[in-house]
């Protein structure tokens, strides 16, 4: 199940909905994304660089691709499911505008053990920071700025490729 | 008609989000609509031929500049996803 919404969510809600659907799961795992304080907006930034480049948000931006981002995050759970024996899967994503500190995003897995729940919950937070259509633009005293994409999150797929 | 649509910073440094377009009798791939639209639009240069990275959806899934389009694809171009 998958959500794209402007709205927060509550994780007792979302934790009490996953646990109804997930029958007789021995595992349940839940991660909850927040916008941080601070942005790391280059993906070659770093040292003293990294430092000009970082800055104070004050909001954070999430444009999405309507249609599209729907279709990649079904996909990204249908695939999780092919992978993993799950018995439920919850994605949530916020849109819109964020603050700091503001939950942005859900990724919740139940299944009969423990290692398959966390790795398919790993597994989505993964593609989706990658292959699912959002994008991040931070708002500081500086101005507004696109976050651009981190290497470390496209190697971070590797890991599932074999 | 061919529904391009433009996402992030590439949509605000193009200044448009979407137009319709009469698919060109000279176009077949992606690569030949994306030099079909710095034809007719040449301020499109600086950011299809910039340093950053563009990628190419056609009808919602991501594709790669030889794809073959057909009249009706939507076509959407957006800088690398940055979720979660």
């Amino acid at each position: 199940m998958i959500s794209i919404q402007t709205a927060d969510f509550s994780l007792d809600e979302e934790y009490k909905k996953l646990r109804e659907r997930a029958g007789d799961a021995g595992a349940i795992v839940t991660f909850t994304g927040l916008v941080r304080e601070i942005y790391d907006s280059g993906s070659e930034a770093t040292g003293q660089l990294k430092e000009n480049r970082e800055g104070k948000i004050s909001t954070l931006y999430l444009e999405h691709y309507p249609g599209m981002t729907e279709k990649s995050l079904q996909q990204i759970s249908d695939q999780a499911a092919r992978t993993w024996p799950l018995l439920a899967t919850r994605i949530i994503h916020r849109v819109g505008q964020l603050s700091a500190k503001d939950q942005i995003v859900f990724v919740g897995t139940a299944s009969a053990h423990r290692q398959d729940a966390f790795e398919s919950a790993q597994f989505m937070m993964d593609y989706l920071k990658s292959n699912a259509p959002f994008w991040k633009k931070q708002s500081s005293e500086s101005g507004s700025v696109w976050i651009e994409s981190k290497q470390s999150d496209t190697d971070a797929l590797d890991r599932w490729q074999n | 008609m061919l529904n391009i649509q433009y996402f992030a910073s590439i949509r605000e440094a193009l200044n448009r989000s979407e137009e319709q377009l009469e698919l060109p009798a000279s176009v077949a791939t992606v690569d030949q609509l994306i030099a079909h639209l710095l034809q007719l639009n040449p301020h499109f240069k600086a950011v299809f031929n910039g340093k950053d990275k563009i990628l190419v959806a056609v009808n919602q899934t991501v594709a790669d500049k030889n794809c073959l389009l057909s009249a009706n694809d939507e076509v959407a171009f957006f800088p690398p996803m940055t979720g979660g």
